[in-house]
């Protein structure tokens, strides 16, 4: 069987600037792969490559075996696409939006007009169809794109950035309408800055950097080789250092490493969550320990970065704050 | 790339073509919502060409006037020479409209899409020959109040109009192009003007070409712009047509045949 996304040394240029560098990537039907990457990566770029509105330079590219340059147009029967910016028509009211789209992709009028109100529905966005979609908030107009590239139900659908800039609502429904599409069947290739949105969403994540895939795996695959999370604990008094590694140590957290400050400890969590800090505040409190200060951290896309390739990526890559588990620093009063 | 295909039947060559029909005339619906949704700038569109009449004709009429043969008023002069001139200010807002649905990724949507390739430009350039038409009405309407009248029957006043659109249209054309280069709304605009104005002062949109000094006139006499007035004025106030028309429509025939396919080709092939 063909896999649904298969890129083979791709290569891309934009003048001097090598915006793919020879890349791969395969992705397997029904399954969402994730492409994590700072800013100018390249994966607004290789969407583009995919969705057909840009022809490698370089190597060749399918989508369910069809070749995007080559077999474009059954290409384009297949795919639906998000962009990084939302590609929303701000002039017409979100239905005409839809309706539009529709009639693009040639629905017949009855069948648009169902599918139109079953999206406007499922999008929540029923009560502002008839306003104009620049009244919309960002989060609306993120949900008005994405329902425009669900219109025909595509098998593979593409979505750019899909939650960058959005408050954390309005990154939970999109997450929640991904994880349906998926058990629906759809393959999904999804592009991200945030390591946590990867990890929640893909089964598998390649990492993008300078237009090449520099590292794949499972989310848990990419934190491991990052070394998990780890448990940032700083001490009231650093004489009970010892003391505190011995009690962390009972914990299974093994090999604990200094921290900045003489008073700060730091030690891989054999597993994440909250119950983490909890375990180990207790821990510290019954070894008689004084704690000013306790937190969880997880790997963020810095530090894959920082392990993958020896650099500091440009930007501060801090996921949105989410529904989910405090990101850090669950203080815990000694 | 693609296999031979039927004329007829669910994927022929005819049902091909009524897609791509229905496509551009989506697109062109698109288009047109959003002249309705922004009635400020097709109020400003209007009003240039309605201060156009009324200056030219009020402050110019008197001294240019007495250049034009005896009995031709210079407001019956001047009026298919505006419509000519305000088709040719207004064509560089195909590219402006081209330029911004390019930036908003609305075209990228498009693309991305199993429609037809032509209709994004299909779709623009005749919801901008759809807006000519409104301008072209209001200016008539304002013509009739300052005195300017059709005097070669309704056909040729209707031959008259279309000439106009045609014009406008096949400038669409070049500023499809235009946009499509730029994609920036503002550099489109600029390009326009600075190619535009130099065409509709060299021709026979204000005064005779005869008044011009000779290399003036040499190249006047052979502009688009002057063909194109020169065969509304002749529908709309006697005279020879068919000499400027025939000239006209060659213009206008192989704008098209250079501009239509570059457009295409360069829309297939954006990044
Ligand atoms: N149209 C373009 N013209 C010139 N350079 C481009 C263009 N598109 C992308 N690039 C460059 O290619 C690189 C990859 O960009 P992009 O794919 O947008 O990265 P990402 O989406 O990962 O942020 C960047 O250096 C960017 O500046
Ligand atoms: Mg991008």
């Amino acid at each position: 069987m063909d896999a649904a996304i298969q890129v083979e040394g791709v290569v891309k240029r934009f003048g001097p600037t090598r915006a793919l560098d020879g890349l791969d990537l395969v992705a397997a039907e029904g399954r969402v792969l994730g492409l994590l990457g700072p800013n100018g990566a390249g994966k607004t770029t290789i969407v583009r490559v995919l969705a057909t509105l840009l022809e490698p330079d370089e190597g060749r590219a399918s989508v369910l075996g069809l070749d995007v340059v080559s077999q474009a147009r059954a290409v384009r029967r297949e795919i639906g696409l998000a962009g990084q910016f939302a590609a929303v028509d701000e002039l017409l009211t979100g239905r005409e939006n839809l309706r539009l789209f529709a009639g693009l992709f040639r629905m017949g009028g009855r069948e648009a007009r169902g599918r139109v109100d079953e999206l406007l529905e499922r999008f929540d966005l029923l009560d502002a169809a008839d306003r104009p979609a620049k009244t919309y908030s960002g989060g609306m107009r993120r949900r008005l794109d994405l329902a425009s590239s669900l219109l025909t139900s595509p098998r593979i659908l593409f979505l750019d950035e899909p939650t960058t800039g959005l408050d954390p609502r309005s990154r939970n429904q999109i997450w929640a309408v991904v994880r349906e599409l998926v058990e629906e069947g759809t393959t999904v290739l999804l592009t991200t800055q945030y390591l946590e949105e990867a990890d929640h969403l893909a089964h598998r994540v390649a990492v993008v950097d300078q237009g090449r895939v520099i590292a794949e795996g499972t989310g848990d695959e990419l934190k491991d080789q990052v070394g998990g999370a780890m448990v940032h604990v700083r001490l009231s008094d650093a004489g009970e250092r010892d003391a505190a590694v011995v009690a962390l140590g009972r914990l299974g957290c093994a090999g604990a490493q200094p921290g900045d400050v003489g008073t700060d400890l730091i030690v891989p969590a054999p597993h994440d969550g909250v119950g983490m800090v909890a375990e180990a505040a207790a821990a510290l409190r019954e070894a008689g320990v004084g704690v000013s200060d306790l937190g969880l951290r997880r790997p963020t896309l810095d530090d894959v970065f920082l392990e993958l390739t020896g650099q500091k990526t440009d930007e501060p890559a801090s996921p949105p704050e989410g529904e989910e588990e405090p990101e850090a620093a669950a203080g815990a009063p000694a | 790339m693609n296999a031979p295909r039927a004329l007829v039947g669910e994927d022929g060559l005819l049902a091909e073509a009524g897609w791509t029909l229905r496509d551009c005339a989506l697109v062109t619906g698109r288009n047109l919502r959003h002249f309705v949704r922004q009635p400020q700038l097709l109020l400003f569109s209007t009003i240039q060409p309605v201060m156009f009449i009324l200056l030219f004709s009020f402050v110019f009429g008197g001294a240019i006037g007495a250049t034009l043969p005896p009995g031709v008023d210079y407001v019956d002069f001047l009026l298919p020479g505006i419509f000519i001139q305000s088709s040719a200010f207004r064509a560089s807002q195909t590219a402006v409209g081209l330029a911004e649905d390019l930036q908003r990724g609305v075209v990228d949507r498009m693309r991305s899409m199993p429609m037809s390739r032509a209709a994004v430009l299909v779709g623009r350039t005749t919801a901008d020959l759809v807006r000519s038409l409104f301008v072209v009405a209001l200016m008539i309407a304002v013509g009739y109040l300052v005195g300017f009248r059709f005097t070669e029957g309704v056909l040729a006043a209707a031959g008259a109009v279309v000439v106009v659109l045609l014009f406008g249209f096949g400038l669409s054309w070049i500023f499809t192009l235009v946009g499509l280069v730029t994609d920036s709304a503002e550099a489109a605009q600029s390009a326009g003007f600075v190619a535009i104005f130099p065409l509709v002062f060299a021709s026979s949109v204000f005064v005779p070409i005869e008044t011009m000094p000779s290399w003036l006139e040499g190249f006047a006499g052979v502009s688009p712009v002057t063909a194109a007035v020169d065969s509304a004025r002749a529908l709309s106030l006697g005279g020879e047509v068919s000499d400027p028309l025939l000239l006209f429509l060659g213009w206008l025939a192989g704008l098209l045949a250079v501009f239509v396919p570059l457009s295409v080709w360069r829309y297939r092939r954006m990044s």
